[in-house]
Protein backbone atom coordinates (compact mmCIF):
# COMPACT_ATOMS: atom_id res chain seq x y z
CA UNK A 1 0.00 0.00 0.00
CA UNK A 2 1.91 2.83 -1.46
CA UNK A 3 -0.34 5.09 -2.68
CA UNK A 4 -0.11 8.15 -2.06
CA UNK A 5 -4.12 8.64 -1.07
CA UNK A 6 -3.24 8.08 2.51
CA UNK A 7 -6.24 8.81 4.65
CA UNK A 8 -6.19 11.55 6.38
CA UNK A 9 -7.10 10.26 9.71
CA UNK A 10 -4.02 8.35 9.90
CA UNK A 11 -1.58 11.17 11.97
CA UNK A 12 1.50 11.01 10.40
CA UNK A 13 3.34 10.67 13.54
CA UNK A 14 1.73 7.01 13.66
CA UNK A 15 4.09 4.41 12.19
CA UNK A 16 2.92 2.71 9.04
CA UNK A 17 0.77 -0.45 9.14
CA UNK A 18 -0.48 0.54 12.94
CA UNK A 19 -3.97 0.67 12.93
CA UNK A 20 -6.82 2.55 15.32
CA UNK A 21 -5.50 2.44 18.72
CA UNK A 22 -7.91 0.31 20.80
CA UNK A 23 -8.59 -0.20 24.51
CA UNK A 24 -6.05 -2.94 26.10
CA UNK A 25 -9.56 -4.81 27.12
CA UNK A 26 -10.45 -5.34 23.02
CA UNK A 27 -9.05 -8.70 23.00
CA UNK A 28 -10.75 -9.79 26.15
CA UNK A 29 -14.06 -9.09 24.91
CA UNK A 30 -13.50 -11.49 22.33
CA UNK A 31 -12.45 -13.80 24.79
CA UNK A 32 -15.02 -13.72 27.23
CA UNK A 33 -17.65 -15.88 26.16
CA UNK A 34 -15.16 -18.55 24.89
CA UNK A 35 -13.46 -18.25 28.47
CA UNK A 36 -16.53 -17.98 30.38
CA UNK A 37 -18.19 -22.01 29.01
CA UNK A 38 -14.26 -23.41 28.81
CA UNK A 39 -13.58 -21.92 32.21
CA UNK A 40 -16.35 -22.88 33.99
CA UNK A 41 -17.44 -26.53 32.43
CA UNK A 42 -13.31 -27.85 32.36
CA UNK A 43 -10.89 -26.00 33.90
CA UNK A 44 -12.79 -25.69 37.27
CA UNK A 45 -14.01 -29.20 37.26
CA UNK A 46 -9.96 -30.51 36.46
CA UNK A 47 -8.85 -28.40 39.18
CA UNK A 48 -11.88 -29.99 41.32
CA UNK A 49 -11.26 -33.09 40.16
CA UNK A 50 -7.62 -32.26 41.80
CA UNK A 51 -8.80 -31.15 44.92
CA UNK A 52 -11.44 -34.10 45.08
CA UNK A 53 -8.42 -36.87 44.60
CA UNK A 54 -7.20 -35.38 48.35
CA UNK A 55 -10.55 -36.74 50.16
CA UNK A 56 -12.11 -39.94 50.87
CA UNK A 57 -16.07 -39.32 50.34
CA UNK A 58 -19.06 -41.38 49.69
CA UNK A 59 -21.15 -38.83 47.74
CA UNK A 60 -23.03 -38.39 50.50
CA UNK A 61 -21.67 -37.59 54.08
CA UNK A 62 -18.48 -35.85 55.41
CA UNK A 63 -15.89 -36.03 53.50
CA UNK A 64 -11.91 -36.87 55.29
CA UNK A 65 -8.65 -35.45 54.72
CA UNK A 66 -6.38 -38.22 53.23
CA UNK A 67 -3.74 -36.51 51.26
CA UNK A 68 -2.10 -38.61 48.98
CA UNK A 69 -3.12 -41.71 50.07
CA UNK A 70 -5.18 -42.41 47.10
CA UNK A 71 -2.37 -41.96 44.63
CA UNK A 72 -0.66 -44.57 46.55
CA UNK A 73 -3.73 -47.09 46.33
CA UNK A 74 -2.45 -46.91 42.20
CA UNK A 75 0.21 -48.83 43.33
CA UNK A 76 -0.56 -51.02 46.26
CA UNK A 77 -4.60 -51.78 45.45
CA UNK A 78 -4.36 -54.86 42.89
CA UNK A 79 -7.29 -53.90 41.37
CA UNK A 80 -5.62 -50.78 40.23
CA UNK A 81 -2.95 -52.27 39.46
CA UNK A 82 -4.92 -54.76 37.11
CA UNK A 83 -6.81 -51.98 35.08
CA UNK A 84 -3.62 -50.34 34.35
CA UNK A 85 -2.26 -53.28 33.45
CA UNK A 86 -5.29 -54.00 31.13
CA UNK A 87 -4.76 -50.35 29.68
CA UNK A 88 -1.39 -51.66 28.44
CA UNK A 89 -2.01 -54.48 27.13
CA UNK A 90 -4.91 -52.32 25.00
CA UNK A 91 -2.09 -49.91 23.79
CA UNK A 92 -0.52 -52.78 22.66
CA UNK A 93 -3.75 -53.65 20.19
CA UNK A 94 -4.82 -49.94 19.76
CA UNK A 95 -1.47 -48.12 18.89
CA UNK A 96 1.31 -50.75 18.09
CA UNK A 97 -0.46 -53.23 15.48
CA UNK A 98 -2.47 -51.07 14.29
CA UNK A 99 0.53 -48.88 13.41
CA UNK A 100 2.39 -51.90 12.11
CA UNK A 101 -0.71 -52.40 9.98
CA UNK A 102 -0.62 -49.52 8.53
CA UNK A 103 3.00 -48.74 7.58
CA UNK A 104 2.74 -52.21 5.69
CA UNK A 105 -0.40 -50.96 4.17
CA UNK A 106 0.56 -47.62 3.22
CA UNK A 107 3.99 -48.56 2.17
CA UNK A 108 2.81 -51.25 -0.65
CA UNK A 109 0.70 -48.63 -1.28
CA UNK A 110 2.96 -45.74 -1.98
CA UNK A 111 5.23 -47.96 -4.12
CA UNK A 112 2.32 -49.04 -7.14
CA UNK A 113 0.30 -46.17 -8.00
CA UNK A 114 -3.02 -47.82 -7.26
CA UNK A 115 -6.33 -46.53 -8.51
CA UNK A 116 -9.08 -45.60 -6.22
CA UNK A 117 -6.95 -44.40 -3.20
CA UNK A 118 -9.68 -41.85 -2.28
CA UNK A 119 -12.48 -44.40 -1.78
CA UNK A 120 -9.92 -46.91 -0.45
CA UNK A 121 -9.36 -43.89 1.91
CA UNK A 122 -13.08 -43.44 2.76
CA UNK A 123 -13.38 -47.11 3.52
CA UNK A 124 -11.01 -47.34 6.01
CA UNK A 125 -11.83 -44.46 7.95
CA UNK A 126 -15.64 -45.20 8.61
CA UNK A 127 -14.72 -47.06 12.10
CA UNK A 128 -13.23 -44.14 12.98
CA UNK A 129 -16.64 -41.67 12.68
CA UNK A 130 -19.09 -44.32 14.04
CA UNK A 131 -20.03 -44.34 17.77
CA UNK A 132 -17.90 -46.41 19.90
CA UNK A 133 -21.55 -48.01 21.47
CA UNK A 134 -22.18 -48.97 17.92
CA UNK A 135 -19.05 -50.57 17.32
CA UNK A 136 -19.52 -52.48 20.46
CA UNK A 137 -22.95 -53.83 20.28
CA UNK A 138 -21.71 -54.97 16.54
CA UNK A 139 -18.49 -56.80 18.06
CA UNK A 140 -20.46 -58.09 20.78
CA UNK A 141 -22.56 -60.31 17.83
CA UNK A 142 -19.64 -61.14 16.39
CA UNK A 143 -18.26 -62.06 19.52
CA UNK A 144 -21.21 -64.11 20.63
CA UNK A 145 -21.20 -67.67 21.15
CA UNK A 146 -23.38 -68.64 18.27
CA UNK A 147 -21.75 -65.91 16.34
CA UNK A 148 -20.27 -65.43 12.99
CA UNK A 149 -16.68 -65.76 14.27
CA UNK A 150 -17.45 -69.28 15.83
CA UNK A 151 -19.30 -70.41 12.77
CA UNK A 152 -16.47 -69.24 10.28
CA UNK A 153 -13.67 -70.95 12.89
CA UNK A 154 -16.59 -73.97 12.55
CA UNK A 155 -16.88 -74.10 8.98
CA UNK A 156 -12.83 -73.98 8.13
CA UNK A 157 -12.50 -76.61 11.06
CA UNK A 158 -11.10 -74.87 13.51
CA UNK A 159 -13.95 -75.58 15.81
CA UNK A 160 -11.41 -76.42 18.56
CA UNK A 161 -10.77 -72.76 19.11
CA UNK A 162 -14.21 -71.66 19.49
CA UNK A 163 -15.39 -69.99 22.67
CA UNK A 164 -17.62 -67.42 24.39
CA UNK A 165 -15.06 -64.92 23.12
CA UNK A 166 -16.57 -62.48 25.32
CA UNK A 167 -16.93 -64.57 29.04
CA UNK A 168 -13.43 -66.16 29.13
CA UNK A 169 -10.94 -65.16 31.45
CA UNK A 170 -7.85 -65.19 28.22
CA UNK A 171 -9.23 -64.30 25.58
CA UNK A 172 -11.82 -61.20 26.46
CA UNK A 173 -8.64 -58.73 26.76
CA UNK A 174 -7.07 -59.43 23.60
CA UNK A 175 -11.14 -59.62 22.20
CA UNK A 176 -11.63 -56.12 23.18
CA UNK A 177 -8.32 -55.18 22.13
CA UNK A 178 -8.51 -56.55 18.28
CA UNK A 179 -12.19 -54.57 18.09
CA UNK A 180 -10.02 -51.03 19.38
CA UNK A 181 -7.20 -52.36 16.33
CA UNK A 182 -10.11 -52.64 13.85
CA UNK A 183 -10.94 -48.98 14.72
CA UNK A 184 -7.58 -47.36 14.91
CA UNK A 185 -5.94 -49.29 11.81
CA UNK A 186 -7.96 -47.13 9.67
CA UNK A 187 -6.76 -43.62 10.43
CA UNK A 188 -3.15 -44.61 10.77
CA UNK A 189 -3.15 -45.64 7.43
CA UNK A 190 -4.58 -42.25 6.32
CA UNK A 191 -2.48 -40.90 8.06
CA UNK A 192 0.72 -42.64 7.02
CA UNK A 193 -0.38 -42.18 3.69
CA UNK A 194 -0.96 -38.85 3.35
CA UNK A 195 2.96 -38.45 4.91
CA UNK A 196 3.84 -41.27 2.58
CA UNK A 197 2.49 -38.92 -0.02
CA UNK A 198 4.89 -36.28 -0.09
CA UNK A 199 8.04 -38.04 0.07
CA UNK A 200 8.83 -36.72 -3.41
CA UNK A 201 9.16 -39.81 -6.01
CA UNK A 202 12.88 -38.68 -7.31
CA UNK A 203 13.73 -40.23 -4.09
CA UNK A 204 12.51 -43.32 -4.53
CA UNK A 205 13.84 -43.26 -8.36
CA UNK A 206 17.12 -42.35 -6.87
CA UNK A 207 17.01 -45.37 -4.51
CA UNK A 208 16.58 -48.25 -6.96
CA UNK A 209 19.01 -46.99 -9.54
CA UNK A 210 21.28 -47.73 -6.44
CA UNK A 211 20.07 -51.17 -6.50
CA UNK A 212 17.83 -51.08 -3.12
CA UNK A 213 15.55 -53.64 -2.68
CA UNK A 214 11.85 -52.61 -1.17
CA UNK A 215 12.79 -53.56 2.70
CA UNK A 216 15.83 -51.07 2.18
CA UNK A 217 13.61 -48.60 0.11
CA UNK A 218 10.79 -48.63 3.25
CA UNK A 219 13.78 -48.11 6.23
CA UNK A 220 16.17 -45.76 4.35
CA UNK A 221 13.20 -43.47 2.91
CA UNK A 222 9.93 -44.44 3.55
CA UNK A 223 10.13 -44.51 7.31
CA UNK A 224 11.85 -41.76 8.23
CA UNK A 225 10.05 -39.33 6.02
CA UNK A 226 6.87 -40.66 8.10
CA UNK A 227 8.51 -40.14 11.61
CA UNK A 228 6.05 -37.00 12.46
CA UNK A 229 2.95 -38.53 10.92
CA UNK A 230 3.98 -41.54 13.54
CA UNK A 231 4.19 -39.72 16.10
CA UNK A 232 1.12 -38.38 15.78
CA UNK A 233 -0.68 -41.53 15.34
CA UNK A 234 0.84 -43.19 18.69
CA UNK A 235 -0.62 -39.88 20.22
CA UNK A 236 -3.68 -40.46 19.02
CA UNK A 237 -4.34 -44.26 19.32
CA UNK A 238 -2.27 -44.88 22.79
CA UNK A 239 -4.68 -41.71 24.21
CA UNK A 240 -7.69 -43.65 23.03
CA UNK A 241 -6.52 -46.83 24.45
CA UNK A 242 -6.22 -44.86 27.85
CA UNK A 243 -9.63 -43.52 27.70
CA UNK A 244 -11.25 -46.42 26.78
CA UNK A 245 -14.40 -46.35 28.44
CA UNK A 246 -17.64 -47.28 26.40
CA UNK A 247 -16.29 -50.63 24.92
CA UNK A 248 -15.45 -51.88 27.94
CA UNK A 249 -18.67 -51.30 29.19
CA UNK A 250 -20.72 -52.09 26.40
CA UNK A 251 -18.75 -55.29 25.19
CA UNK A 252 -18.03 -56.96 29.05
CA UNK A 253 -18.53 -54.38 31.92
CA UNK A 254 -15.25 -55.30 33.03
CA UNK A 255 -16.01 -58.58 33.42
CA UNK A 256 -15.88 -61.71 33.43
CA UNK A 257 -14.28 -61.33 37.16
CA UNK A 258 -11.92 -58.19 36.84
CA UNK A 259 -10.01 -59.45 34.02
CA UNK A 260 -11.04 -56.55 31.33
CA UNK A 261 -11.32 -53.56 34.10
CA UNK A 262 -9.70 -50.44 32.47
CA UNK A 263 -8.83 -47.28 34.10
CA UNK A 264 -11.70 -45.28 32.65
CA UNK A 265 -13.84 -47.90 33.58
CA UNK A 266 -13.03 -48.04 37.40
CA UNK A 267 -13.09 -44.35 37.75
CA UNK A 268 -16.93 -44.28 36.47
CA UNK A 269 -17.82 -47.20 38.61
CA UNK A 270 -15.73 -45.57 41.48
CA UNK A 271 -17.09 -42.21 41.15
CA UNK A 272 -21.06 -43.26 40.95
CA UNK A 273 -21.42 -47.09 41.64
CA UNK A 274 -19.44 -47.90 44.83
CA UNK A 275 -18.96 -44.46 46.63
CA UNK A 276 -15.60 -43.89 46.04
CA UNK A 277 -15.15 -40.66 45.11
CA UNK A 278 -11.95 -39.57 45.95
CA UNK A 279 -10.30 -42.97 44.72
CA UNK A 280 -12.16 -42.00 41.36
CA UNK A 281 -10.83 -38.04 40.99
CA UNK A 282 -7.15 -39.78 41.62
CA UNK A 283 -7.43 -42.10 38.97
CA UNK A 284 -8.91 -39.35 36.64
CA UNK A 285 -6.07 -36.98 37.52
CA UNK A 286 -2.93 -39.60 36.87
CA UNK A 287 -4.94 -41.02 33.75
CA UNK A 288 -4.78 -37.28 32.37
CA UNK A 289 -0.74 -36.92 33.46
CA UNK A 290 -0.39 -39.76 31.89
CA UNK A 291 -2.44 -38.37 28.90
CA UNK A 292 -0.11 -34.94 28.75
CA UNK A 293 2.82 -36.88 29.30
CA UNK A 294 2.46 -39.44 26.66
CA UNK A 295 1.41 -35.97 24.11
CA UNK A 296 5.08 -34.59 25.00
CA UNK A 297 6.92 -37.96 25.06
CA UNK A 298 5.72 -38.95 21.63
CA UNK A 299 5.97 -35.68 19.95
CA UNK A 300 9.32 -34.75 21.19
CA UNK A 301 10.75 -38.63 20.28
CA UNK A 302 8.87 -37.99 16.57
CA UNK A 303 10.54 -34.54 15.93
CA UNK A 304 8.65 -31.65 14.39
CA UNK A 305 10.82 -31.34 10.61
CA UNK A 306 8.03 -34.36 9.47
CA UNK A 307 4.88 -31.50 9.15
CA UNK A 308 5.33 -28.45 7.91
CA UNK B 1 7.64 -44.86 -11.27
CA UNK B 2 7.72 -48.62 -13.22
CA UNK B 3 5.85 -50.96 -11.17
CA UNK B 4 6.00 -55.03 -12.36
CA UNK B 5 2.86 -56.19 -12.55
CA UNK B 6 3.08 -59.07 -9.53
CA UNK B 7 3.77 -55.85 -7.47
CA UNK B 8 0.46 -54.39 -9.03
CA UNK B 9 -1.44 -57.61 -7.97
CA UNK B 10 -0.05 -57.63 -5.02
CA UNK B 11 -1.01 -53.57 -4.48
CA UNK B 12 -4.48 -54.60 -5.22
CA UNK B 13 -4.71 -57.50 -3.24
CA UNK B 14 -3.06 -55.20 -0.16
CA UNK B 15 -6.05 -52.82 -0.95
CA UNK B 16 -8.96 -55.30 -1.43
CA UNK B 17 -8.26 -57.00 1.87
CA UNK B 18 -7.75 -53.60 4.12
CA UNK B 19 -10.66 -52.35 2.76
CA UNK B 20 -13.02 -55.50 3.26
CA UNK B 21 -11.60 -56.03 6.99
CA UNK B 22 -12.65 -52.14 7.49
CA UNK B 23 -16.32 -53.11 6.20
CA UNK B 24 -17.01 -57.16 7.23
CA UNK B 25 -18.22 -55.96 10.64
CA UNK B 26 -20.51 -53.15 9.38
CA UNK B 27 -21.53 -55.66 6.60
CA UNK B 28 -22.63 -58.33 9.26
CA UNK B 29 -24.52 -55.72 11.05
CA UNK B 30 -26.48 -54.61 8.40
CA UNK B 31 -27.14 -57.97 7.11
CA UNK B 32 -28.31 -59.41 10.89
CA UNK B 33 -30.38 -55.92 10.65
CA UNK B 34 -32.43 -57.14 7.86
CA UNK B 35 -32.79 -61.33 8.81
CA UNK B 36 -36.58 -62.28 9.04
CA UNK B 37 -37.73 -63.08 12.29
CA UNK B 38 -37.33 -67.33 13.15
CA UNK B 39 -39.67 -69.46 10.35
CA UNK B 40 -39.36 -66.70 7.62
CA UNK B 41 -36.86 -66.29 4.90
CA UNK B 42 -36.16 -63.23 2.95
CA UNK B 43 -34.67 -59.84 3.87
CA UNK B 44 -36.71 -57.27 5.37
CA UNK B 45 -37.34 -54.49 6.97
CA UNK B 46 -39.63 -54.81 9.68
CA UNK B 47 -36.51 -54.92 12.61
CA UNK B 48 -36.08 -51.68 12.12
CA UNK B 49 -39.97 -50.42 12.53
CA UNK B 50 -39.55 -52.64 15.53
CA UNK B 51 -36.04 -50.98 16.75
CA UNK B 52 -37.82 -47.81 16.41
CA UNK B 53 -41.14 -48.30 17.79
CA UNK B 54 -40.08 -50.37 20.93
CA UNK B 55 -36.41 -48.13 21.43
CA UNK B 56 -37.73 -44.95 21.78
CA UNK B 57 -35.29 -43.59 18.98
CA UNK B 58 -37.33 -41.51 17.29
CA UNK B 59 -37.59 -40.16 21.13
CA UNK B 60 -33.89 -40.30 21.68
CA UNK B 61 -32.61 -39.60 18.08
CA UNK B 62 -34.60 -36.25 18.82
CA UNK B 63 -32.91 -35.71 21.83
CA UNK B 64 -29.23 -36.01 20.11
CA UNK B 65 -30.17 -33.72 18.07
CA UNK B 66 -31.08 -31.09 20.46
CA UNK B 67 -28.23 -31.81 22.48
CA UNK B 68 -25.80 -31.37 19.34
CA UNK B 69 -27.74 -28.36 18.35
CA UNK B 70 -27.03 -26.58 21.54
CA UNK B 71 -23.23 -27.87 21.80
CA UNK B 72 -22.74 -26.33 18.30
CA UNK B 73 -25.01 -22.97 18.87
CA UNK B 74 -22.67 -21.84 22.15
CA UNK B 75 -19.11 -23.76 20.31
CA UNK B 76 -19.55 -22.21 17.43
CA UNK B 77 -19.84 -18.41 17.71
CA UNK B 78 -17.72 -18.46 20.94
CA UNK B 79 -14.60 -20.59 18.86
CA UNK B 80 -14.68 -17.89 16.13
CA UNK B 81 -14.43 -15.07 18.67
CA UNK B 82 -11.65 -16.41 21.01
CA UNK B 83 -9.62 -17.83 18.02
CA UNK B 84 -10.02 -14.26 15.64
CA UNK B 85 -8.58 -12.47 19.26
CA UNK B 86 -5.51 -15.19 19.40
CA UNK B 87 -5.22 -15.53 15.58
CA UNK B 88 -4.76 -11.61 14.67
CA UNK B 89 -4.70 -9.33 18.06
CA UNK B 90 -1.35 -8.77 19.70
CA UNK B 91 -1.73 -8.56 23.05
CA UNK B 92 0.15 -9.83 26.34
CA UNK B 93 -1.13 -13.49 27.93
CA UNK B 94 -1.97 -14.85 24.61
CA UNK B 95 0.27 -17.23 23.96
CA UNK B 96 -0.16 -18.51 27.49
CA UNK B 97 -4.11 -18.47 27.08
CA UNK B 98 -3.39 -20.10 23.78
CA UNK B 99 -1.55 -22.54 25.64
CA UNK B 100 -4.37 -23.25 27.83
CA UNK B 101 -6.98 -24.04 25.60
CA UNK B 102 -4.68 -26.53 23.62
CA UNK B 103 -4.39 -28.21 27.19
CA UNK B 104 -8.15 -28.47 26.85
CA UNK B 105 -8.01 -30.64 23.37
CA UNK B 106 -6.16 -33.15 25.56
CA UNK B 107 -8.28 -33.48 28.78
CA UNK B 108 -9.86 -36.30 28.65
CA UNK B 109 -13.75 -36.50 29.63
CA UNK B 110 -13.35 -38.88 32.91
CA UNK B 111 -11.03 -36.23 34.04
CA UNK B 112 -13.56 -33.48 34.29
CA UNK B 113 -16.89 -36.13 34.96
CA UNK B 114 -16.82 -36.49 38.80
CA UNK B 115 -16.87 -33.00 39.83
CA UNK B 116 -18.93 -32.12 37.58
CA UNK B 117 -21.84 -34.42 38.27
CA UNK B 118 -21.66 -33.84 42.24
CA UNK B 119 -21.28 -30.06 41.71
CA UNK B 120 -24.18 -29.52 39.45
CA UNK B 121 -26.28 -31.73 41.69
CA UNK B 122 -25.35 -29.75 44.02
CA UNK B 123 -26.94 -26.71 41.96
CA UNK B 124 -29.68 -29.10 41.20
CA UNK B 125 -28.80 -28.90 37.29
CA UNK B 126 -28.33 -32.73 36.68
CA UNK B 127 -30.81 -33.94 34.39
CA UNK B 128 -30.73 -30.50 32.21
CA UNK B 129 -29.98 -29.96 28.98
CA UNK B 130 -27.55 -27.62 30.10
CA UNK B 131 -24.93 -30.36 31.88
CA UNK B 132 -24.97 -32.71 29.29
CA UNK B 133 -24.41 -29.76 26.38
CA UNK B 134 -21.93 -27.12 28.53
CA UNK B 135 -19.60 -29.14 29.26
CA UNK B 136 -19.38 -30.69 25.49
CA UNK B 137 -19.31 -27.63 24.33
CA UNK B 138 -16.36 -26.45 26.50
CA UNK B 139 -14.41 -29.38 25.20
CA UNK B 140 -14.99 -27.89 21.49
CA UNK B 141 -14.86 -24.77 22.46
CA UNK B 142 -10.48 -25.86 23.19
CA UNK B 143 -10.39 -27.32 19.69
CA UNK B 144 -12.74 -24.64 17.76
CA UNK B 145 -10.48 -22.10 19.04
CA UNK B 146 -7.52 -24.03 18.20
CA UNK B 147 -9.03 -24.50 14.85
CA UNK B 148 -10.61 -20.85 14.12
CA UNK B 149 -7.11 -19.12 15.21
CA UNK B 150 -5.14 -21.20 13.10
CA UNK B 151 -7.63 -19.97 10.10
CA UNK B 152 -7.42 -16.51 11.53
CA UNK B 153 -3.76 -16.38 11.68
CA UNK B 154 -3.59 -17.37 7.29
CA UNK B 155 -6.63 -15.20 6.58
CA UNK B 156 -5.26 -12.46 4.20
CA UNK B 157 -4.16 -8.91 6.16
CA UNK B 158 -4.15 -6.52 3.13
CA UNK B 159 -8.13 -7.34 2.90
CA UNK B 160 -8.55 -6.64 6.32
CA UNK B 161 -6.76 -3.40 6.02
CA UNK B 162 -8.31 -2.46 2.89
CA UNK B 163 -11.74 -3.10 4.42
CA UNK B 164 -10.51 -1.31 7.76
CA UNK B 165 -9.48 2.04 5.59
CA UNK B 166 -12.82 1.80 3.58
CA UNK B 167 -14.14 2.22 6.49
CA UNK B 168 -15.54 -0.96 8.08
CA UNK B 169 -16.18 -1.68 11.36
CA UNK B 170 -13.95 -4.47 12.97
CA UNK B 171 -16.97 -6.09 13.82
CA UNK B 172 -18.04 -5.93 9.72
CA UNK B 173 -14.93 -7.05 8.79
CA UNK B 174 -15.27 -10.22 10.99
CA UNK B 175 -18.84 -11.33 10.02
CA UNK B 176 -18.91 -9.64 6.42
CA UNK B 177 -15.37 -10.56 5.45
CA UNK B 178 -13.48 -12.87 7.76
CA UNK B 179 -16.31 -15.44 8.93
CA UNK B 180 -17.93 -16.00 4.62
CA UNK B 181 -13.92 -16.31 3.83
CA UNK B 182 -13.53 -19.12 6.07
CA UNK B 183 -16.01 -21.18 5.59
CA UNK B 184 -14.41 -24.46 4.72
CA UNK B 185 -12.45 -24.52 8.12
CA UNK B 186 -15.93 -23.19 9.67
CA UNK B 187 -17.76 -26.45 8.03
CA UNK B 188 -15.17 -28.48 8.81
CA UNK B 189 -15.26 -27.43 12.67
CA UNK B 190 -18.82 -27.92 12.32
CA UNK B 191 -19.14 -31.32 11.11
CA UNK B 192 -16.16 -32.98 13.89
CA UNK B 193 -18.31 -30.89 16.93
CA UNK B 194 -21.03 -32.90 15.64
CA UNK B 195 -19.64 -35.79 14.92
CA UNK B 196 -17.95 -35.52 18.41
CA UNK B 197 -21.20 -34.62 20.49
CA UNK B 198 -23.33 -37.08 18.82
CA UNK B 199 -21.20 -40.38 19.66
CA UNK B 200 -20.57 -39.03 22.96
CA UNK B 201 -21.01 -41.30 25.71
CA UNK B 202 -19.64 -41.02 29.53
CA UNK B 203 -20.80 -37.11 29.93
CA UNK B 204 -24.47 -38.05 29.17
CA UNK B 205 -24.58 -41.56 30.72
CA UNK B 206 -23.26 -39.21 34.06
CA UNK B 207 -24.84 -36.13 33.60
CA UNK B 208 -28.50 -37.48 33.22
CA UNK B 209 -28.56 -40.25 35.55
CA UNK B 210 -32.32 -40.42 35.46
CA UNK B 211 -32.64 -40.30 31.44
CA UNK B 212 -34.24 -37.26 30.59
CA UNK B 213 -31.56 -36.12 28.31
CA UNK B 214 -30.84 -39.80 27.27
CA UNK B 215 -28.90 -39.81 23.70
CA UNK B 216 -29.37 -41.89 20.83
CA UNK B 217 -25.79 -43.79 22.26
CA UNK B 218 -26.96 -44.59 25.52
CA UNK B 219 -30.17 -45.67 24.70
CA UNK B 220 -28.86 -48.30 22.25
CA UNK B 221 -26.47 -49.33 25.40
CA UNK B 222 -29.83 -49.57 27.42
CA UNK B 223 -31.59 -51.50 24.46
CA UNK B 224 -28.99 -53.59 24.19
CA UNK B 225 -29.44 -54.80 28.02
CA UNK B 226 -33.25 -55.35 27.21
CA UNK B 227 -32.72 -57.38 23.91
CA UNK B 228 -29.72 -59.48 24.37
CA UNK B 229 -31.44 -62.32 22.82
CA UNK B 230 -33.14 -60.12 19.74
CA UNK B 231 -30.02 -60.39 17.96
CA UNK B 232 -31.90 -58.67 14.31
CA UNK B 233 -33.83 -56.28 16.52
CA UNK B 234 -30.31 -55.00 18.24
CA UNK B 235 -28.37 -54.69 14.88
CA UNK B 236 -31.66 -52.41 13.54
CA UNK B 237 -31.49 -50.13 16.52
CA UNK B 238 -27.48 -49.90 16.05
CA UNK B 239 -27.62 -49.23 12.59
CA UNK B 240 -30.22 -46.34 13.24
CA UNK B 241 -27.92 -44.95 15.70
CA UNK B 242 -24.80 -44.70 13.49
CA UNK B 243 -26.66 -43.44 9.83
CA UNK B 244 -27.31 -39.79 10.81
CA UNK B 245 -23.15 -40.07 11.56
CA UNK B 246 -22.53 -41.70 8.46
CA UNK B 247 -24.86 -40.27 5.92
CA UNK B 248 -22.91 -36.71 7.10
CA UNK B 249 -19.60 -38.35 6.62
CA UNK B 250 -20.39 -39.63 3.16
CA UNK B 251 -21.49 -36.40 2.43
CA UNK B 252 -18.69 -34.29 4.13
CA UNK B 253 -15.73 -36.93 4.27
CA UNK B 254 -13.14 -34.43 3.20
CA UNK B 255 -13.80 -32.19 5.74
CA UNK B 256 -13.82 -35.26 8.07
CA UNK B 257 -10.52 -36.86 7.23
CA UNK B 258 -8.65 -33.76 6.81
CA UNK B 259 -10.38 -32.25 10.14
CA UNK B 260 -9.38 -35.25 12.38
CA UNK B 261 -5.77 -35.33 10.14
CA UNK B 262 -4.96 -31.66 10.59
CA UNK B 263 -6.66 -31.24 14.17
CA UNK B 264 -4.44 -34.51 15.71
CA UNK B 265 -1.18 -32.47 14.52
CA UNK B 266 -0.68 -29.52 16.86
CA UNK B 267 1.97 -27.29 16.48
Amino acid sequence: MTSPTTPARRAPSQPRGQRRRHPWYRPWLYLAPALVVYGGFLLFPLVRSAQFSLFAWDGLGASEFVGLAHYADLVADPDLRAAFGHALVLIGFFALVPLVLGLITAAVLRRGRVRGLSLFRTVVFVPQVIAMVVVAVAWRQIYAPDGPLNAVLDAVGLDALTRAWLGDYTWTLPAVGVVGTWVQTGLVTVLLLAGMSRVPNELYEAARLDGANAVREFFAITLPSVRGEVAVALTLTIVAALKTFDLVYVTTSGGPGNSTTVPAYEVFQRAFRTGEVGSAAAIAVTLTALVFAINLVVNRIGGREGHR
Amino acid sequence: MIVSRAERAMNYAVLTVAALAALAPIAIIVITSLQPGSGQSGLQLSNYTQAWVEGEFSHYLRTSMLVSGTVLAIALPCSVLAGYALGTIRFRGSSLLFGVFLLGIMVPAEAIVVPLFYDLRTLGLTNTLWAVALPQAAQSIAFGTYWMRTYFRTAPRSLIEAATLDGASERRVLWSILVPIGRPAIVTMTVLVFLWTWNEFLIPLVMSPNGSFRTAPLALALFQGQHVQATSLLAAAAVLVALPVVIVYLVLQRHVIAGMLEGSVRE
